[in-house]
């Protein structure tokens, strides 16, 4: 969706403004934040596509406005309401009320070191061979989903070169949306700066994304 | 701010923020559900704070600058030569490595979200994670270098990577000058977090 989360080539947002030797944490509810999402991401009822797309729909007023850690919390909250585990009233008043979901798994400590060491590999195997190969010029689709998809607007309806061809992933925009990981091949397409941004552009820059096969057609 | 504070102050009697108190609420809704459990909060807490971080990336980068079969391996199949020095798992599952070179400096974003290598680099700054970085990085990525004082030399090529999918980028900075015969160890403390992302170079033997 072009939702907020689309940041690339924006203006006005000022300065990176890097902190020095930044802690991990600036708050001590920022890591129970990280601890909670993490935990209720492993009982196992929504994938990380759903979950990058429960953030970029949050208004865009909230979205920016708010820190990586609220803006996790509030994805966390329509999450857990989605899928039946909290109401709206529970959340209002702070107090746990009747059941809801029970959950597939509970993350326990002792699980906790194996759960982060195993991740969640996205690699699938493909039996097709590749549409694409190193070299190939292509065109990424002008597409503009209501839903969740990976290919960033400043992208689109753009020609690039085909750099590396990888193995199938799990393609965001179905997943995100239960309607199953429908693997496709992933490639590293690289555009010139000028075909992006113009003839003003930088023309010692090039930038490259990783995009699934179907948001590519040849060039 | 007087006023602000004052008409918070005047509705709750703790000293949590909202923020604080809506996280609090949450964890304490779910763990009285029984659906989370706070030990696992704080073992991940624990892991994230203390154990996994970006000298993990540096010992990769040390020993590819030390040893180029192993350089090689990096570049062939970054997963499995991460993965040999022990370092796995979540937002590292599919590893590649890009490695600078005189005419090219690599650079690594993602404009959607915040993706970003945990396994090697441990969790992102805020930066990283903000709107001023995600935006600016692939329409201006010299003026995002000069926010962190690196000016390349004219006739570098900038390659920005924007991680769309499931790969993470680790960049490979240039070995510096001056460090021949240097252990590992020694090199490894010359790359820093931001010199793997691509908004710095290695530091230099003087500076170290």
């Amino acid at each position: 969706m072009n939702g907020a989360q689309d940041l690339g080539g924006q203006m006005g947002f000022g300065p990176v403004a890097p902190e020095k030797d930044e802690p991990y944490f600036h708050a001590e509810w920022e890591k129970r934040a990280l601890g909670v999402t993490l935990c209720a991401g492993a009982m196992g009822h929504w994938n990380i596509d759903e979950s990058r797309h429960a953030r970029e729909t949050l208004h865009p007023a909230d979205y920016y406005s708010s820190s990586y850690y609220e803006i996790w919390i509030k994805a966390l909250e329509k999450l857990l309401v989605r899928h039946g585990f909290v109401t709206g009233g529970e959340l209002a008043s702070g107090e746990a009320g009747s059941d809801g979901t029970t959950p597939r798994r509970v993350l326990k400590a002792a699980d906790v070191p194996a759960m982060l060491a195993r991740g969640g590999p996205c690699e699938r195997e493909i039996q097709a061979a590749p549409r694409f190969a190193a070299g190939d010029r292509v065109r990424t689709r002008n597409m503009n989903p209501a839903g969740h998809t990976r290919l960033p607007r400043y992208t689109r309806g753009r020609v690039g070169v085909v750099e590396t061809v990888h193995e199938g992933f799990v393609f965001p925009d179905t997943n995100a949306h239960g309607k199953g990981e429908d693997p496709q091949r992933v490639y590293t397409v690289v555009f010139d700066g000028r075909e992006i941004w113009g003839a003003d552009a930088d023309p010692s820059l090039t930038v490259s994304i990783d995009a699934w096969e179907s948001y590519l057609e040849p060039a | 701010m007087h006023d602000d504070h004052d008409h918070d102050g005047h509705h709750h009697d703790n000293h949590l923020d909202p923020t604080a108190a809506r996280v609090k609420a949450l964890e304490t809704i779910l763990t009285r559900k029984g659906l989370i459990d706070p030990a696992a909060i704080d073992a991940i807490v624990d892991i994230y704070e203390n154990r996994i971080g970006p000298r993990n990336g540096a010992k990769v980068v040390a020993k590819a600058w030390d040893d180029q079969a192993y350089a090689d391996w990096l570049k062939r199949d970054a997963t499995a030569a991460i993965a040999s020095l022990g370092f796995t798992g979540r937002q590292g599952e599919h590893m590649r490595a890009v490695f600078n070179a005189p005419d090219t400096h690599n650079l690594v974003v993602c404009t959607l979200c915040s993706c970003y290598p945990w396994s090697v680099l441990g969790l992102p700054p805020v930066w990283y994670k903000s709107p001023p970085y995600r935006s600016k990085a692939v329409i201006d990525p010299r003026g995002v270098l000069a926010e962190f004082g690196l000016a390349l030399p004219d006739g570098t090529n900038i390659r920005v990577w924007d991680s769309t999918a499931e790969l993470r980028y680790l960049v490979v900075p240039m070995r510096p000058a001056g460090t021949t015969g240097w252990s590992e160890e020694r090199l490894a403390d010359l790359v820093t977090r931001d010199s793997m992302i691509g908004t710095a170079l290695a530091r230099e033997p003087e500076t170290a």
